[in-house]
């Protein structure tokens, strides 16, 4: 016997959908704030001891926060090909216009408070916001463009062609539902960023934090819940025709696929993935009330749980498509037809397995040492280690 | 083929690869002498040694910035410019890519965080661990980027699935333990190590030279030529172990590097120096010593290393065989689960050139009609740029010996010299402070440009890997590339030159009270003051 047989090929692809979920969600859990708090800076920032002050606040952990997302693309490189090769390459313009923001938010970082000058540290300020708010939006364009469906077709050879000239094209992905969806995600990580100023900084700073982050939730359950209507009565969905194989061989062009007259069918044939988007709005409802009320932890974790149920809504409703093409949805991507191979899925848990764990335990004992409120005088006092 | 998406798509990737490189040897390298230096702190208490530690560090975190910001391009830019090799392979390529994440960058991103905030967090030997991580985690990093560089090179453990068209894991193990990729992983390393070692030592000279720092920086020589020494070593022992695994991996490689266009009876010669003509192939005025390419590259005085003309005619057998393997793939497509055992059978036998019919495809759509002459040209195809490589090659080697001379020199200076160093020998020191990114750039190269034209050796064309964009596209982010990468180098070089006059944190107070508590101890025999201790 072969030990990978111990767990069902299906099995495995449903464990590695499920794998996707929890690194996209952990990056908009832990990286989300620390792009919120980009997104935030020159507004609850007034002087540069302010602006220093809420820098710092995700100074230590931002690092670490991202590998969330770097770890994400090497996920879908390797437990589902041909989704890294077509997503990329089909978002390949708005994959640039990110990139340039997640480079330019290390640099802004590290290099910010290294001069003195008024222009540089300006500059740099700005240039964390377009860091965190930039891939904030685009984020949320992609997953409504996803929804929607996206233009491409897979050749016999499964070689992915998109329609037309793409970069013409990148101003299509700003179609209206698009740039709701964007809205959604960008005042989600906003209201999130918000929850964690609230928990690590004081003062007037603080203060901001809240009062924006507020309208900001409220924004976010509007827009979601508009969303939410927009794909029950605007959007077609998809859905797999004839027998499905869930073991066979990962080709998208061994299946057939229809299209249905709504997503939000998945919740009749599943009623309990409703608990996903009600778990959104709870979430986002009791954030704002913490921060209106003034409250710390318990604020940063409901915002946690909203942006959990948020995501999770998505793909539960999608399920199991995880790409579908609108114009020829036969090369649609589902989880049955588009893995890696049972050797290489069992492999990656494996390692999953191991190291996860490890992962979390130390990045816990990071966030402890480094536990408390950063003040005006942690930034003044340790001016050559603080950013 | 659009040619010409292929080009830019090379282009783009050979110029966003060799930027992220320029920070990734000093960041492997002055990860590990920042530890050792704050090793040396906790284990004596001396302060100078936590200001070194301070110090290196600052630099470090300059370049470290550098190394993520650039290094999250690399690992998109696969899905963006090679979408069809990411399907192709990325169920081979992509695990240890992504184990790299779970194993590596976790590691180090979330403690070179700690690393610079968290001195009056932690206790001594919680900081001195913080770092070890961040150093440990950095060199991780480096072991499963070169098992999956490694695999491209020698693609082992892995076979061509028809019904996905891709090819897929056979063996974990392999892929790890792949020759290539383990001789890789200690040469870049070790590499890594003596850049590190000539910056340290070339801006230690620099302070020594304007008379600042003087205690700072014969300290770091001190760390730094036997540290580097050590790593010059490495590197060319490493190199030649690459040397010995491409005698049977990736034999054309080998052949193009020394321009061997015939296959010489065994041992054969190395060249020293001549003038490869792609042309004629043929190399014009080379001096050869005899037996020595031989020896490093089969370790015997038998064995033949076949030339590029016998390669190419190679190439031409391995392109009939993967006609015939194409063929069989088409049938299989055609049938699926109905396909008789024949074909399937007739596949096995042949797909492991199925590679080679690929070559085919820039000069007719189906393999299958090609003429004597398309599998001519294919196969000459095979041959790399022989020139290009050629030099780069012993540029390379040239610099790795001088690094080793150097570190001797410097070595013996600090070691029995009493830490003396003539002004010239100081000048030399940081005049040659860019030649390890000379060297390692020039690495990359021939270890890349002499893979073509295949992006995976053997399986895959590099003309067939690329994405489906327009110009239009490639040309906008290649210009943007060039034009955000440009600032940001400007911007880091700034603050680097910044970072080194300003010089290390000094905390006078403290070093000067340490010193009246030690005084007792650190006075030598002959009644000198301490501060012409030699180091610790």
């Amino acid at each position: 016997m072969v030990l990978y047989d111990l767990i069902d090929y299906d099995v495995l692809r449903v464990i590695w959908w499920l794998l996707l979920g929890v690194l996209l969600i952990g990056f908009a859990l832990t990286d989300g704030f620390d792009m919120g708090v980009g997104a935030l800076l020159p507004f609850v920032g007034r002087t540069d001891v302010e602006r220093r002050i809420v820098i710092n606040t995700v100074g230590p952990v931002w690092e670490g926060n991202q590998v969330w997302f770097i770890l994400g693309g090497g996920a879908i490189f390797a437990a589902w090909p041909p989704l890294y090769a077509v997503s990329f390459s089909g978002f390949y313009l708005a994959m640039f216009v990110v990139l340039a923001a997640l480079i330019l938010r290390p640099v802004a970082f590290k290099y910010r408070s290294k001069r003195e000058s008024k222009t540089w540290r300006s500059a740099w300020d700005w240039a964390l916001f377009v860091g965190g708010a930039v891939p904030a939006l685009v984020f949320g364009v992609a997953v409504g463009n996803v929804l929607q469906g996206v233009p491409f077709e897979l050749t016999p050879d499964l070689f992915s062609r998109y329609e037309g000239s793409y970069y013409g094209k990148f101003l299509g992905l700003l179609n209206p539902f698009a740039l709701l969806v964007g809205i959604v995600s960008f005042a989600m990580l906003l209201t999130h960023g918000a929850a964690w100023l609230s928990l690590k900084s004081e003062g007037p700073v603080a203060q901001r934090a809240r009062a924006i982050g507020s309208v900001s939730g409220l924004v976010t359950m509007a827009g979601f819940v508009l969303a939410g209507l927009w794909l029950a009565f605007g959007i077609e969905g998809y859905a797999l025709v004839g027998e499905v194989v869930t073991d066979g061989p990962s080709n998208p062009l061994h299946s057939e696929v229809g299209r249905t007259a709504s997503w939000l069918s998945a919740y009749g044939e599943r009623p309990w993935i409703a608990i996903a988007p009600v778990l959104g709005l709870a979430g986002m409802a009791m954030a704002v009330r913490g921060l209106r009320a003034g409250r710390e932890l318990s604020t940063l974790l409901w915002s946690k749980l909203g942006i959990f149920g948020a995501i999770s809504s998505v793909g539960l409703t999608m399920f199991p498509f995880i790409l579908p093409s609108s114009i020829d949805s036969r090369s649609s991507l589902t989880v049955w037809d588009s893995s890696s191979s049972h050797l290489t899925l069992f492999i990656m848990l494996v390692c999953t397995v191991i190291f996860m764990p490890l992962i979390l335990v130390y990045t816990a004992w990071v966030y402890r040492v480094l536990w408390g409120k950063v003040t005006e005088a942690d930034v003044t006092s340790s001016s050559d280690t603080a950013y | 083929m659009e040619l010409d998406i292929v080009e830019l798509s090379r282009l783009q990737f050979a110029t966003t690869a060799m930027f992220h490189f320029l920070f990734v040897p000093l960041t492997l390298g002055l990860s590990i002498l920042v530890a050792i230096m704050e090793t040396v702190y906790v284990m004596t208490g001396r302060p100078i040694w936590r200001q070194m530690t301070k110090f290196w560090g600052s630099l470090f975190g300059i370049n470290f910035a550098l190394g993520v910001a650039t290094g999250i391009t690399m690992e998109f830019q696969f899905g963006m410019n090679w979408s069809y090799y990411s399907h192709y392979v990325g169920d081979v390529f992509g695990a240890p890519l992504a184990i790299e994440g779970l194993m590596a960058f976790f590691l180090e991103a979330t403690f070179v965080g700690l690393f610079f905030f968290g001195w009056d967090k932690l206790t001594r030997v919680q900081h001195l661990v913080v770092t070890w991580l961040v150093a440990i985690g950095s060199n991780f990093s480096a072991l499963w980027i070169l098992i999956a560089n490694g695999w491209m090179q020698n693609p082992v453990g892995a076979e061509f699935n028809p019904d996905t068209m891709r090819m897929e894991m056979t063996s974990f193990f392999e892929v790890v333990f792949n020759e290539v990729a383990q001789a890789k992983f200690v040469h870049t390393v070790s590499a890594g190590y003596v850049t590190a070692a000539v910056f340290v030592l070339g801006v230690s000279a620099w302070y020594l030279l304007k008379d600042r720092h003087t205690g700072l920086a014969r300290r770091s020589i001190t760390v730094a030529a036997s540290f580097g020494l050590a790593s010059a070593l490495s590197v060319v022992v490493l190199g030649d172990e690459s040397g010995y695994s491409a005698s049977h991996t990736q034999r054309m490689k080998l052949a193009a590097i020394e321009g061997m266009w015939e296959t010489h009876e065994a041992p054969a010669p190395f060249t020293l120096v001549g003038f490869p003509d792609q042309e004629t192939r043929e190399t014009h005025y080379a001096i050869e010593i005899p037996w020595v390419m031989g020896l490093i590259g089969t370790r015997s005085l038998t064995e033949e290393i076949p030339g590029i003309n016998d390669l190419v005619a190679e190439a031409e057998e391995r392109i009939q065989s993967g006609i015939i393997a194409y063929d069989a793939l088409m049938q299989i497509r055609e049938t699926r689960a109905d396909t008789p055992a024949d074909v399937r059978e007739r596949f096995e036998e042949h797909s492991s050139d199925l590679g080679f019919a690929f070559l085919l495809l820039p000069y007719i759509d189906d393999p299958r009609d090609a003429t004597p002459d398309d599998i001519a040209k294919a196969a000459a195809d095979t041959i790399p740029g022989v020139a290009p490589l050629f030099w780069a090659f012993r540029i390379m080697v040239g610099l790795g010996f001088g690094f080793i001379g150097v570190m001797l020199y410097f070595f013996w200076r600090s070691s029995f010299r009493g830490q003396n160093y003539p002004r010239w020998a100081l000048r030399a020191a940081v005049a040659i402070i860019p030649a390890p990114w000379i060297a390692a750039e020039l690495g990359w190269f021939v270890a890349e440009f002499g893979r073509q034209p295949w992006t995976v050796d053997g399986v895959l064309p590099t003309a067939l890997s690329v994405s489906h964009l327009s110009m239009g596209d490639l040309l906008l982010t290649l210009a943007g590339f060039v034009a955000f990468y440009t600032i940001l180098f400007v911007v880091e070089m700034g603050l680097m030159i910044k970072f080194i006059r300003k010089g290390p944190h000094q905390d006078v107070e403290e070093t000067e009270e340490w010193e009246a508590r030690h005084e007792h101890r650190l006075r030598t025999h002959d009644g000198q003051g301490p501060s012409a201790t030699p180091a610790e």
